[in-house]
């Protein structure tokens, strides 16, 4: 059955082309009887095309990882001589002092500000956008679907500093009702309880909540992606053994899209944790361990290095790429723990069905 | 617990397109009715509408009356769902869910029906496989994925699936057409068993396996591109082998054309 849906394309399953693996097949070899018979003449199968892309696509991936290593060493050896001139703790210490002399810093308040605030987004943004994304995929009628796709991927493309403005602008004086309704009901959970009641929202949870609109758009786009290439033949399985829409989209598209969720989510946390100018306008910062989300306090990593860049040098702009460098980390695991997610039921993943 | 179907004045529309026109017959319960006619004469639509799949393609709508025992499918209170619940389906390439695990697999029916209990799942798990010809081949790897299995496994396993949440008839889309001779075999006995249980309803392209399989034999054709499908006659299948009573039909069958 024909529909005028493509679901002809290949899933995604992204693996980087590896420039290493252009193998042809060696039908003539180096055969001394060049021209014997059409098998040998290797001039008509494009053999020097082949190796013209394999030098190039290997050549660049090489010089790719060159630079990579060679950033990587030069901001590890800054970083070590800033960590050796610390006074403080650099993993435990709340305080980021470096224009003091002997200098003290450390990551323990930014880096749990820069979780928080990822985590607010991510429980906010991940299942708002897979509604939307369903929806524009499975229930909305044609032109609706095509319309909002439209709009959410033209939202992708918004520079984060506008979200930042919107976010101190508009979103931050009504916070405040959010807060207390927040704080009213859910106080006993320890970290929605304000200290001081009526406070302005400048805090990281509505940081979380800007970062979350922020991502949302690009988490949609991705996944309503992945659900479209959903095989006809899988959904009307479904459907044929008596499933309902929900039911089909839950034996069906998710399952079969579960890779390319984690995907995407990803891709939405990077932009979460390294954004800088939505964190910046929202939050005035302040180094303390707090977990009282509402609560106006708290930094992040990227907030941080954007504000004390300007008025540090040496030796403080050392310790700003420590923390750079620890954000690389946090980025690194996270990705690192989704990766083994995906790969432990690859073979379920569908992907080359 | 197999039922008769009952068609009267059917027709199948993809938006302004009749692809079917005005078909009536009977299909008689517990027993094996195929389909056969030239590629694009409506044969799957037609089928996609005894279990309500047609209107699942946007635009696409049906209009006649088509009764299970005594109830027509498309009457006003009849909701789609319940209709595929009872009247189960076998698609042309294999389909089983790539995410699931074999037994999952079988299992998916029985979930959405709302059976939870383990040992119940179990049981019928074993029935559907055993039923389809599958239990020896995979009974020691119930937990390894589904695609991972040939393509006549998985077509027995996608008939597995259907028969598990015991259907009153199972519709077929050439369900053989991937496989290969021994597999076609297999499935051909199979249909062979199933038909003690349910009412069941093949297309095929293949004359010898209509023969072989079918207990009556329905003839579908098209005047031309672009015109809709009709049914030309439905006889028993013997009779439709040796002595059709319209012409085209015998052509069709001795390779004349189509
Ligand atoms: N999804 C669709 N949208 C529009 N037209 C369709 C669709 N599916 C089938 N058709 C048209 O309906 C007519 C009947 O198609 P159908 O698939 O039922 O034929 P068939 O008899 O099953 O053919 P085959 O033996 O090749 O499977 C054809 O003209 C076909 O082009
Ligand atoms: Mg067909």
């Amino acid at each position: 059955m024909e529909t005028p849906r493509d679901t002809s394309a290949p899933p995604g399953d992204q693996q980087p082309p590896q420039g290493a693996h252009t193998a042809t097949p060696n039908l003539a070899g180096s055969s001394p009887q060049r021209g014997r018979s059409s098998l040998s003449d290797s001039s008509r199968t494009g053999r020097r095309g082949d190796a013209i892309f394999k030098f190039a696509s290997s050549g660049s991936g090489v010089l790719l990882l060159v630079i990579m290593a060679a950033i990587a060493a030069f901001l590890t050896v800054r970083a070590i001589s800033a960590i050796s001139a610390n006074h403080g703790n650099f993993l435990t210490t709340a305080e980021w002092q470096t224009q003091t002399d002997p200098i003290t810093f450390g990551i323990a308040a930014i880096a749990l500000g820069t979780i928080i605030s990822a985590v607010v987004a991510m429980a906010l943004a991940v299942p708002v956008a897979l509604g939307i994304a369903l929806f524009i995929s499975h229930y909305a009628p044609r032109r609706i679907a095509q319309a909002l796709g439209y709009v959410v991927d033209l939202l992708a493309a918004v520079p984060s500093i506008v979200f930042g403005l919107w976010g101190a602008l508009f979103l931050v004086p009504h916070m405040i009702g959010v807060n207390a309704w927040l704080n009213q009901y859910f106080s006993w959970t320890y970290v929605f309880h304000q200290n001081e009641p009526g406070t302005q929202p400048r805090s990281l949870f509505t940081v979380g909540v800007v970062l979350a609109i922020m991502i949302l758009p690009i988490i949609t786009a991705v996944t309503r992606e992945i659900f479209l290439q959903v095989p006809r033949a899988h959904e009307e399985a479904a459907l044929a053994l008596g499933a309902t829409r929900w039911e089909m989209i839950r034996t069906a598209v998710i399952p079969f899209g579960r890779s390319g969720i984690i995907s995407a989510s990803m891709l939405g946390l990077g932009r979460a944790l390294g954004e800088t100018m939505a964190v910046a306008t929202v939050l005035s910062p302040s180094y303390v361990i707090n977990f009282h989300i509402l609560d106006p306090a708290g930094s992040t990593i990227a907030q941080n290095i954007a504000s004390q860049f300007g008025e540090s040098q040496g030796t403080g702009r050392d310790a700003l790429i420590a923390a750079g460098l620890v954000l690389f980390v946090i980025t690194l695991l996270v990705n690192g723990g989704a990766r083994l997610i995906i790969a432990r039921r690859k073979e379920y993943s569908g992907a080359d069905a | 617990m197999a039922k008769r179907i009952d068609v009267s004045g059917l027709n199948a529309y993809y938006g302004g397109f009749r692809a079917v026109e005005d078909i009536s017959m009977v299909v008689e319960p517990r027993s094996v009715t195929a389909f056969i006619g030239p590629s694009g004469c409506g044969k799957s639509t037609f089928l996609r509408t005894l279990n309500r799949m047609h209107e699942v393609i946007p635009g696409a709508r049906v209009e006649g009356k088509v009764l299970l025992d005594d109830e027509n499918l498309y009457g006003a209170n009849i909701d789609p769902v319940a209709v595929r619940r009872t009247v189960g389906m076998v698609f042309q390439r294999p389909n089983p869910f790539p995410t699931m695990s074999i037994k999952e697999n079988v299992a998916a029916g029985l979930k959405l029906n709302g059976v939870r209990n383990k040992k119940l799942i179990d049981e019928a798990v074993e029935r559907s496989l055993r039923g389809a010809n599958l239990w020896n081949e995979v009974k020691d790897r119930l937990d390894k994925p589904g695609a991972g299995l040939s393509g006549g496994q998985q077509q027995r396993l996608c008939i597995a699936r259907a028969i598990a949440v015991e259907p009153q008839v199972l519709l077929m889309d050439e369900p053989c057409s991937a496989l290969d001779p021994i597999s076609t075999l297999a499935i051909e006995d199979l249909i062979g068993q199933l038909k003690e249980q349910f009412t069941i309803v093949i297309v095929t392209h293949n004359m010898q396996q209509a023969a072989r399989v079918s207990d009556r034999t329905a003839f579908f054709n098209l005047s031309g591109v672009g015109q809709p499908g009709r049914l030309i006659e439905i006889d028993s299948t013997e009779k439709i082998f040796s002595n059709p009573s319209v012409q085209a039909t015998e052509d069709y069958i001795s390779g004349r054309f189509g």
